[in-house]
């Protein structure tokens, strides 16, 4: 049982366990202060004759892949780990749906499965119909009882244009009692579409899981076939990695500060913030040939070079943006109106962060430090000394703050990296991936860590990919943040989250 | 009843519904431009409306003939406030027939069929809507009643062609139980109008929103006239602070055209900056927490009240 090393971890460790091992090791695991990196199940039947139920925990700079083989004719039953996880509980009831394994947990309600038949298994090899066509009956939501208590069914369509996701309040007047979220209506079959790609062109498919993490997502998946093949990339290429990885942290971070804005009514600072962000991504189509650095990072490099006339331009930029920046946090700093909304609203304290695994920024604002740039730097960040943000009020106005000062931290690292850019090759030839072991990608994105598990068949075509976003962690955590909060402030708490949609649904 | 009277009348509806939604251009223009933006064209709230009525309605299945009356109703109300608030002239046989108290009664009306008509269809939106413009609506009535009464006790008489006519006699004396009235005025005008900080008028956000959530089941025809109506009433409330604490160049009594085209000239330059006005304050200031609007109304309503006590203890003193 191995697993191919992982930049920034010291030690990746893959154990194959009986269910009794399994769950004590993760108990275990869980007592030490180790996070959930994944759970995930793959069809392993035509090579061993099981299935396979992985979990990926993250103890500071060690990671442990604890794996479960179901045999394929015997009962598919694992042990819920949701107890010890609980942001597990949706993971699992994604592979229910997608593989028919099931956990011994209370909740068996499908949750990516919203258009196809119970019994069919779409990641299955020998799945056989076609997924979107029959509707799933209706979706039994927990209602709460009692005088006065109603529902207010919100999405999947909504009235802005905003990605679809269902959101059921219980509701006293305006106080929220209850918010069950129900997700799983973009849900495209990625994970089914990555293996029909070679293995060297899966990062082209990372790169579009979720638009807002393109570099971040094409980067864990080049780090985990990196580590297959056993080649490095050059330095020059890690720092243009992560140059790119840093201006889509800047551009998300700056697209959020103006909606927050905005959906605090305050529109002349989304007018702001789209501005700066729309120069960002102007420049980012000079330096990339895309808006979104879709296609930047490849395996064994970067595609694009940077010259040094653009390296000043890019230099130049960030010299306005840091100008704008300050002014634009002392006016949303020194106004009352919109501080009385962001104050308080939508809190999550330390504790409950702690004991749902919230990760990322939304962690960081929650007195969570875990930062991927700091614990475990790969490089280029093992040499930037990147200084980690985090605050402990957990409410928007924390979640505001640290964006505000991490798009600071990120100004400064790109500043660093065009200062200390190494010369050289941006690209270099990999040999072939091995397919006797899985290989792991992790990169702090800008809402939280992306952890790419890879595996590679005998003939170079991908055998299972697992995308794993830092939405499924915090997404049950924002039914936490906005109770007993009114019905009117969801839409900036849950802005405040800025959760993937895409990235989560797959 | 004069000819000019007829004449003071019939322009007076007219130039509310044509120049309504000019207003309301010319707000979000101002807002746009304010934000940095590039501003939409200024007829746009013409076209929108255009557009609208050139559509096929769409009628939710379990929506009641009141569902669709409510838009016709609620037009009407603001057409007749149009007729009896003198935006133009003084000269208005229907400002006489219906007094302020009126008005207010006639806002009220048009307010609750707006909200049975966003019930009548039974989704959790329409309620929302409705439930919320209630609470607004209840906490601004008596705010506009104390500004009302505020004037009416200067003047005198609840007739508002009485009133303007004897404020504009009085001339431009200082009158501090009228610059708290005025500043009760433009809060209230802010909650009704379901403008910024407590509602917000641009809004995508189906949960935060007050008047919007009660719209949202309008199509076609019937949406038109509801918007029609909206920008209407922020017309309506303009002129009404207009007539009361700023009463230049409006036509009086037994004036011929020319002087009511000096009031719609008058009338055109006080909307323009008004609405600049609204369109700084919006964009200086972020959304209230619904829990907030009560203090806000309440603090309308004090400032009127103090108003009103000023004036009785002005009075007392000169008597």
């Amino acid at each position: 049982m191995d697993l191919a090393p992982v930049p920034g971890f010291t030690t990746a460790r893959r154990q194959r366990l009986d269910a009794n091992a399994w769950i004590d090791q993760l108990a275990q695991a869980r007592a030490a202060g180790a996070r959930l990196g994944a759970l995930w199940a793959s069809d392993a039947r035509a090579t061993e004759g099981v299935f396979r139920v992985c979990v990926v925990v993250q103890q500071s700079r060690a990671l442990d892949w604890l794996e479960l083989a179901l045999p394929a004719g015997g009962p598919l039953d694992y042990p819920d780990i949701s107890g010890l996880f609980p942001a597990a509980g949706r993971m699992q009831r994604a592979a229910c749906d997608l593989l028919g394994v099931r956990a011994t947990a209370a909740d068996q309600r499908p949750w990516l499965r919203h258009a196809w038949p119970e019994g069919l298994f779409p990641l299955r090899a020998d799945a056989a119909g076609t997924v979107g066509e029959s509707p799933t009956g209706p979706y039994p939501f927990v209602s709460v009882a009692g005088d006065g208590v109603h529902e207010i069914p919100v999405g999947p369509v909504h009235a802005g244009i905003i990605e679809p996701g269902h959101f059921r309040f219980s509701v006293v007047g305006e106080k929220v009692l209850r918010l069950e979220e129900r997700l799983g209506y973009v849900h495209k079959g990625i994970e089914k579409r990555f293996e029909s790609f070679p293995a060297t062109e899966g990062q082209r498919l990372a790169a579009r899981v979720s638009g807002d993490s393109a570099a971040g997502f094409s980067w864990a998946y080049c780090m985990a076939l990196e580590g297959l093949c056993g080649g490095e990339p050059p330095p020059r290429a890690l720092y243009l990695r992560a140059l790119a990885l840093e201006r889509e942290r800047l551009a998300n971070h700056l697209g959020d500060l103006g909606a927050l804005g905005n959906d605090a009514g305050f529109a002349f600072g989304l007018s702001q913030f789209a501005h700066l962000k729309e120069c960002l991504l102007r420049t980012n189509a000079e330096i990339y040939g895309h808006r979104y650095p879709m296609d930047e990072v490849v395996p064994g490099g970067v595609m694009h070079d940077l010259s040094s006339a653009a390296a000043g331009l890019v230099l130049r930029e960030l010299d306005a943006l840091t100008a704008q920046l300050a002014r634009l946090d002392a006016i949303y700093t020194d106004h009352p109106g919109l501080q009385d909304r962001f104050v308080g609203a939508g809190r999550v304290s330390p504790e409950l962060a702690a004991r749902l695994g919230l990760a990322g920024l939304a962690g960081r604002a929650s007195g969570q430090a875990f930062d991927l740039r700091t614990d475990c730097p790969a490089p280029p960040y093992d040499r930037l000394e990147v200084r980690m943000v985090t605050r402990n009020e957990g409410d928007v106005a924390a979640r505001v703050a640290v964006r505000f000062e991490e798009t600071r931290v990120a100004i400064e690292l790109c500043r660093r990296l065009l200062h200390e850019l190494p010369a050289g090759a941006i690209r270099v030839p990999l040999p072939a991936p091995r397919s006797d072991r899985p290989g792991l990608g992790l990169v702090e994105g800008w809402r939280g860590p992306l952890l790419v598990a890879l595996e590679v068949a005998g003939d170079g075509r991908i055998a299972r990919c697992r995308p794993q976003d830092p939405s499924w962690h915090n997404w049950p955590a924002l039914e936490h943040a906005i109770i007993d909060n009114i019905v009117p402030d969801f839409p900036l708490i849950n802005k405040s989250f800025n959760l993937a949609y895409s990235g989560h649904d797959l | 009843m004069t000819l000019s009277a007829l004449l003071t009348q019939a322009a007076a509806v007219v130039t509310a519904a044509a120049l309504a939604p000019l207003l309301v251009g010319w707000v979000n223009q101002c807002r746009a431009w304010l934000q940095n933006r590039t501003a939409p064209p200024l007829l746009l709230p013409y076209r929108t409306l255009r557009k609208l009525l050139h559509k096929d309605a769409v009628l939710a299945e379990s929506a009641s003939p009141l569902f669709r009356a409510v838009p016709y109703v609620v037009f009407g109300c603001m057409l007749v406030a149009a007729g009896i608030i003198p935006s133009l002239g003084t000269d208005l046989p229907a400002g006489r027939a219906a007094d302020a108290i009126a008005l207010v009664g006639l806002f009220a009306t048009a307010r609750m069929f707006m909200a049975l008509g966003a019930m009548d269809v039974g989704t959790a939106f329409g309620s929302l809507g409705a439930r919320r413009e209630m609470l607004i609506g209840f906490l601004a009535e008596p705010a506009l009643l104390m500004v009302l009464f505020n004037v009416a006790l200067i003047s005198g008489s609840t007739a508002m062609p009485v009133i303007v006519d004897r404020l504009v006699a009085q001339g431009f004396a200082v009158n501090p139980s009228l610059a708290f009235a005025a500043l009760a005025f433009v809060m209230v005008l802010l909650a009704e109008n379901a403008r910024l900080p407590i509602d917000n008028p641009a809004t995508h956000l189906e949960l935060t929103m007050i008047h919007e959530a009660m719209v949202l089941e309008y199509s076609a025809r019937h949406l038109a006239l509801i918007e029609w109506a909206a920008a209407l009433k922020l017309f309506n409330y303009a002129c009404l602070g207009f007539a009361f604490f700023l009463p230049l160049g409006l036509a009086s009594e037994d004036t011929g055209p020319t002087a009511l085209l000096l009031g719609a000239t008058w009338l055109a330059a006080k909307l323009l900056l008004a609405g600049a006005g609204l369109a700084l304050f919006e964009t200086l200031s972020a959304k209230l927490r619904v829990f907030r609007a009560p203090e806000f109304l309440a603090m309308a309503f004090m400032l009127a009240v103090l108003g009103l006590l000023t004036r009785l203890l002005f009075s007392g003193g000169v008597a």
